[in-house]
């Protein structure tokens, strides 16, 4: 049904690669590519404007973070000043100073505040992640409904110009990447940065000195990432487009494996493919190589903080400028120093295709919608099927006209033939009748009333539709013809399934009408499929039926019942038939002959014979040569 | 997992190395402790600054040494692991090549590309994972164990005891949160269902006005998916700040422990000191190891699917020793014997005793409904399929005795729906045979009706055609496929409903050409329309998986039932005027 099947058809793509539920490491993000926002800033707000309700618990949360990260930044400080007190008692008792000694009590007390607070900060610090789970989720739930509703207000039009992939990635995975990191860092963010206020902070009020020799190493590592980080993002373009080459050639090939069996390219195939993945692999080691010397790198600038620290304030502590405990206090602060700086740089990374990802899905919800249903709308209680074209034009490219000033006037319970090649004659039909689209010129009214007037939902449930495309959905055989109607109860059902000559087969299926459907719905054959969909007519009830005759991929026996069905429903209903049996032509009260989805000849069959145009021609090299076959 | 690290092998002395190094390093991390507490104990406390920057050198010599044995255990773990995967997707990629029709499309075209690309990749994560993150935690704990006892057996023990109780919390949490986790990608996959649904089913939906009940069925899927990301997600936060307070109160300890050990004089403040470093760099490395359990249960479950694809042999492959062809018998008749065949697992064959035979120089046709057995049919003469009774002959030799290049060589086959591969017209042609010369291609675009709208393409023989060939019709795809298999020049031309797509006029031209173009081959061909089946020498009717009628048009329409039906029922007029 999807109109020119652009949607379903498209050549196999490989998936994007998933991301990992919990997080990247702190050093995701660092030396890959990124992709830069179009307008960073107004995302951002409107990002943050979903954040708008939970503004209560991110209040709390950021309340907690403070306290979880103080607390622990404090730690390393208060266990220095146990160990000075330690040293001081070794010291004085190896220089035998009267009641020289450990004070215990003293360094027990230090040791039990110490528990107490690292108690407070972890219990704080859980609290903080915990709260976030609910924020960030929730967030996300509400953005995924509002993709949903979204669906169901864009035009057809949204739908048949993109592929489903493109609309599923936004949906998805665009939606993944806001998920984890609002999760996790939109906390990192808070944490980073009051660690490193805090860790900055304490170390100045321990020794200046040291503190600059730390902040030294600061742009060494900053400086050493970022060189790495350039050499890597070569690597990484590199093999990107290696693995694009790749992935495109395994997607080809797969898709065609047949071909590829029946002329014997196998061998061909593979070497191919070993080309192929010998340059992935040249990209990919390297890639991987200098992206993996980050961590060393930084962990080497981080240790020669360490060894200078050690030995300027070793000389330090013997000119009695510093205590010991401030001296093993300080290292701890430098390696904590450290940590947030390179998860600063990673979540600005994150963020940053955070946003990105945030415009796609911004974009999706800001595509412009069909118009409203009409607030004052018309209802057709006890519709009779009149169905008139009004001077309708409409054309999907502004500049190929395709139906120009049609009129068109059919009484309730007339047949009208649609003859002509597939393609877009028979889906437009449906697109207009159904109001999937609206007409450009003109009008078209059911019932005297111009089907713009109504509601949508009131107008499309006068139509019923059997088409080769059948759509049934995951669930039981009984939910799937329940969808023509509302809570029908199971004496209808079953009535609309025999008239459907559905009944018979239904039964043999192992849980009879409960037998569920399964997401191919490949447990059922494609006449089956069909007999499905006019059950579900039949149960619907409509006023109006589209109906398209063509049963290929359906075995002959099938065909047979399909056939039966369909005549039995279209009695007494007005029906467009999209053609393809002579005895329905014949018929018909109209023909509307159509050639590249417009119509080129109108009338009932006599009439059109007569006019010796197009249809005759084709009358008369099919059917005719029909009639001598058979005889 | 560990069965596809099997494929390792190759890097054993490799990996030997990196482990030397992590060693190593590991090493190396843990004497920048020991170092300094001997500038406490030996400089601090004596007040020997000499000392001090002796061991301040020491420290950083030992510091540039493990960060060499770092980098270099980086460059060879990159090399292994992007050489592991290479060597994996290699093994899946020809595996699956060689696979038959049958087999791959039980796995299905899509899950193979996910399996050769996404799945090697995730496998290929793990595999570096390992070797640069987890390898060095066992080195970090033993080493770091082993330097605490040769400082203070006493203190030594505090960590002993810290890094079990670190792997059971770590352990209860991991025990909750996988399951949760996995749950999770199922309500993942729920979701993206419903989302596919209400995309692909968008004018079902809206016809009959299910817009909401679609939407209550999101909603429920999107509420499920989401309670699960916050439990999920609470009980992941457990983790860090509870290794946090262990590791705190481990330096808590240490401290405790430490004085009093300082007071009986047994050890010194700067093996205290020292010992504060050990820990933390133990649990350290031990909590990058949570890294690798986060990402093991998606790595494992992509290894399994890689092991699927590796453990199944390829049912369809060359007999043991082949009949060599013999060229002068070569002539291209085709004949069943007796033939029976069923879809693995189906209860009912697909085809029952099927015999017939197609001779050189003729035409055979095959009509019947869908489902009746025609494409089953064709389809044991290049052995997409085996058949389960009975032989299947090419000139008298049973297709299975033959090599398969021999055999498919000898078959141009077209398909139902025309495949194109990405490039040129003439590299589309040359798929049929490499060696054709450009005459030759253009004589089979010709025959094919191909030539006129292949003259019209910006640069003919050389136009691109994009992916699938997206850029041209449906039509013209099959002309094109018909060509390719004209190019071949083989002894069988299978046609599987290959003239479809085609209009009236064309199809009648290129069967008028084709005529001579196949006059000494034999033609097998699938048809839905009667108009393409009328003029066949032979006209094989199927029903229900069996033959039910063998001869000519005229002889059919008087003796078979089931042909006549078919005359009367498949007038295909939709597809005359376009």
């Amino acid at each position: 049904m999807s109109p020119a099947g652009r949607n379903q058809n498209g050549p196999i793509a490989a998936p994007p690669p998933p991301r990992p539920i919990f997080g990247p490491g702190p050093m995701a993000g660092l030396g890959m590519p990124t992709q830069k926002a179009k307008n960073f800033k107004g995302t951002l707000r409107r990002l943050l404007g979903y954040l708008q309700p939970h503004r209560l618990a991110l209040t709390v949360v950021i309340v907690t973070g403070c306290i979880g990260t103080v607390f622990s930044v404090l730690g390393p400080k208060i266990l220095g000043r146990a160990t000075t007190m330690i040293f001081e008692g070794y010291v004085a008792k190896r220089m035998h100073v009267p009641g020289g000694g450990i004070d215990f009590a003293g360094v027990g007390k230090i040791l039990l505040g110490l528990i107490g607070l690292y108690l407070i900060s972890s219990t704080f610090q859980y609290l903080m992640q915990f709260l976030m789970a609910r924020i960030a989720q929730r967030t996300v739930y509400t953005m995924r409904q509002e993709v949903e509703a979204k669906f169901d207000r864009l035009p057809l039009k949204f739908f048949d110009s993109r592929t489903r992939g493109e609309v599923m990635s936004r949906a998805v995975n665009d939606m993944d990447s806001i998920g984890s990191t609002l999760q996790q860092n939109l906390t990192q963010l808070l944490t980073s940065v009051l660690t490193l206020i805090g860790v900055i902070t304490m170390m100045l009020t321990i020794s200046w000195i040291l503190t600059i020799v730390i902040f030294l190493t600061l742009p060494l590592s900053i400086a050493l990432v970022m060189r790495i980080a350039k050499r890597s993002q070569k690597f990484f373009v590199q093999q990107q487009a290696a693995l694009s080459a790749l992935n495109g050639h395994v997607a080809e090939m797969y898709g065609g494996h047949t071909i590829v069996t029946a002329f014997g390219h196998e061998k061909k195939s593979i070497e191919t493919f070993d080309a192929l993945n010998e340059t992935y692999y040249n990209g990919a080691w390297r890639a991987q190589f200098v992206s993996g010397i980050i961590m060393p790198t930084t962990m080497f600038v981080g240790n020669l903080g360490f060894v200078m620290v050690a030995v300027i304030g070793g000389v330090l502590v013997t000119r009695r400028a510093i205590a010991i405990g401030d001296v093993q206090a300080f290292i701890q602060y430098g390696r904590q120093f450290s940590m947030p700086i390179t998860q600063l740089s990673g979540i600005a990374n994150m963020i940053q295709l955070t946003i990105v990802a945030a415009e796609r899905v911004f974009e999706l919800l800001d595509e412009p919608e069909e118009t409203p249903d009409a607030a004052e709308a018309v209802v057709i209680s006890n519709p009779r099927g009149a169905v008139q074209f009004d001077e309708v034009s409409f054309r999907y490219k502004s500049d190929e006209p395709l139906i120009e000033d049609l009129t068109l006037d059919v009484a309730p319970g007339q047949m009208i033939a649609i003859v002509g090649p597939t393609g877009a004659g028979k889906t437009t039909l449906v697109n207009l009748l159904m109001r999937f689209y609206d007409v450009d010129k003109g009008a078209i009214c059911v019932d005297g009333v111009d089907i713009r007037r109504m509601k949508r939902g009131a107008l499309r449930r006068m139509f019923g539709m059997v088409l080769q495309d059948t759509w049934l959905f995951s669930g039981t055989i009984r939910e799937n013809i329940a969808y023509g109607g509302d809570r029908a109860d199971h004496e209808a059902l079953m009535h609309a399934a025999r008239m459907a000559h559905a009944d018979h087969f239904i039964r043999t299926l192992p849980e009879a009408y409960d037998t569920p459907i399964n997401e191919e719905a490949s447990n059922l054959s494609q006449g089956q499929k069909q007999l499905l969909t006019i059950a579900r007519a039949f149960l619907a009830d409509p006023a109006v039926l589209i109906l398209d005759e063509a049963t290929s991929s359906v075995d002959t026996r099938t065909e047979v019942l399909i056939q039966r069905a369909m005549a039995e429903l279209m009695r007494g209903r007005t029906t467009f038939v999209i053609a393809h049996r002579l005895s329905t032509i014949r018929n018909a009260d109209l023909i509307l002959m159509l050639e590249h989805g417009r119509i080129v000849e109108r009338g009932t069959h006599q009439e059109l014979l007569a006019a010796n145009g197009h249809y005759a021609d084709l009358y008369n090299s099919q059917f005719a040569s029909r009639a001598a076959m058979t005889t | 997992m560990l069965k596809l690290f099997r494929l390792l092998r190759s890097y054993r002395g490799v990996i030997f190395i990196v482990m030397i190094l992590a060693l190593a390093q590991s090493l190396g991390s843990l004497l920048l402790p020991r170092l300094m507490s001997n500038i406490v104990d030996d400089g601090i406390v004596k007040g020997d600054q000499g000392a001090i920057l002796r061991f301040g050198g020491f420290m950083l010599f030992t510091s540039i040494l493990s960060t060499g044995c770092a980098i270099a255990g980086s460059f060879y773990s990159a090399r292994i692991a992007t050489g592991f995967g290479r060597i994996v997707r290699g093994a899946i990629f020809a595996r699956a090549s060689h696979f038959s029709i049958h087999q791959f499309e039980g796995i299905g075209a899509a899950s193979l590309v996910t399996r050769t690309t996404n799945d090697t990749t995730q496998v290929q994560q793990m595999l570096i994972m390992m070797l640069t993150i987890v390898i060095l935690a066992p080195m970090m704990a033993i080493g770091g164990i082993i330097l605490a006892l040769s400082q203070d057996a006493e203190l030594a023990w505090v960590l002993i005891i810290v890094m079990p109780i670190m792997g059971l919390v770590f352990f209860f949490i991991m025990r909750g949160a996988v399951p949760l986790s996995t749950a999770m990608q199922g309500k993942i996959d729920r979701i993206n269902l419903v989302l596919g649904e209400s995309l692909g089913g968008v004018r079902v939906i809206r016809a009959f006005d299910r817009g909401e009940r679609q939407r209550a069925r999101f909603d429920a899927a999107n509420i499920d998916l989401t309670n699960t990301a916050i439990s999920v997600n609470r009980l992941i936060a457990v983790l860090m700040p509870a290794l946090f307070l262990m590791l705190n109160l481990t330096s808590v300890a240490i401290i405790w422990v430490g004085s009093h050990r300082i007071d009986a004089a047994v050890m010194q403040v700067g093996a205290m000191i020292a010992s504060l470093q050990y820990a933390m760099q133990i649990l350290f490395a031990v909590f990058m190891v949570t890294a690798m359990f986060v990402m093991l249960p998606r790595a494992s479950s992509s290894a399994k699917r890689i092991n699927e694809v590796l453990e199944l042999r390829p049912d369809i492959a060359d007999p043991a020793v082949p009949v060599p062809v013999n060229g002068s018998v070569k002539r291209g008749q085709i004949e069943f014997q007796n033939v029976t065949f069923r879809y693995p697992g189906a209860e009912e064959p697909a085809l029952t005793s099927a015999s017939f035979t197609a001779e050189p120089g003729q035409v055979t046709a095959i009509v019947g409904g869908t489902g009746s057995g025609k494409s089953t049919l064709i389809g044991l003469i290049p052995r997409f399929y085996d058949v389960e009774s009975g032989r299947v002959l090419i000139d008298g030799m049973d297709v299975r005795d033959l090599k398969l290049t021999d055999l498919r060589g000898r078959i141009g086959f077209v398909p139902q729906q025309a495949k194109l591969f990405t490039g040129t017209v003439t590299t589309n042609l040359r798929y049929g045979r490499e060696t054709a010369s450009d005459s030759e291609l253009q004589h089979a675009a010709t025959v094919a009706q191909a030539m006129d709208f292949v003259a019209k393409m910006p640069e003919q023989f050389s136009s691109q055609i994009s992916q699938g060939g997206i850029n041209l019709s449906g039509g013209q795809k099959q002309r094109l496929a018909i060509a390719r298999a004209l190019v071949r020049k083989p002894d069988v031309y299978v046609f599987d409903d290959s003239f479809s797509a085609l209009d009236f006029a064309t199809d009648a031209k290129l069967r008028a050409a084709l005529r001579g173009e196949t006059a000494n081959a034999t033609v097998i061909v699938v048809a839905q329309r009667v108009s393409t089946v009328i003029d066949a020498d032979r006209i094989v009717v199927m029903d229900d998986g069996q033959i039910v009628g063998i001869g000519a048009h005229d002889e059919l329409l008087k003796t078979s039932e089931v042909y006549r039906e078919i005359v009367e029922s498949q007038i295909p007029l939709e597809e005359v005027a376009s």
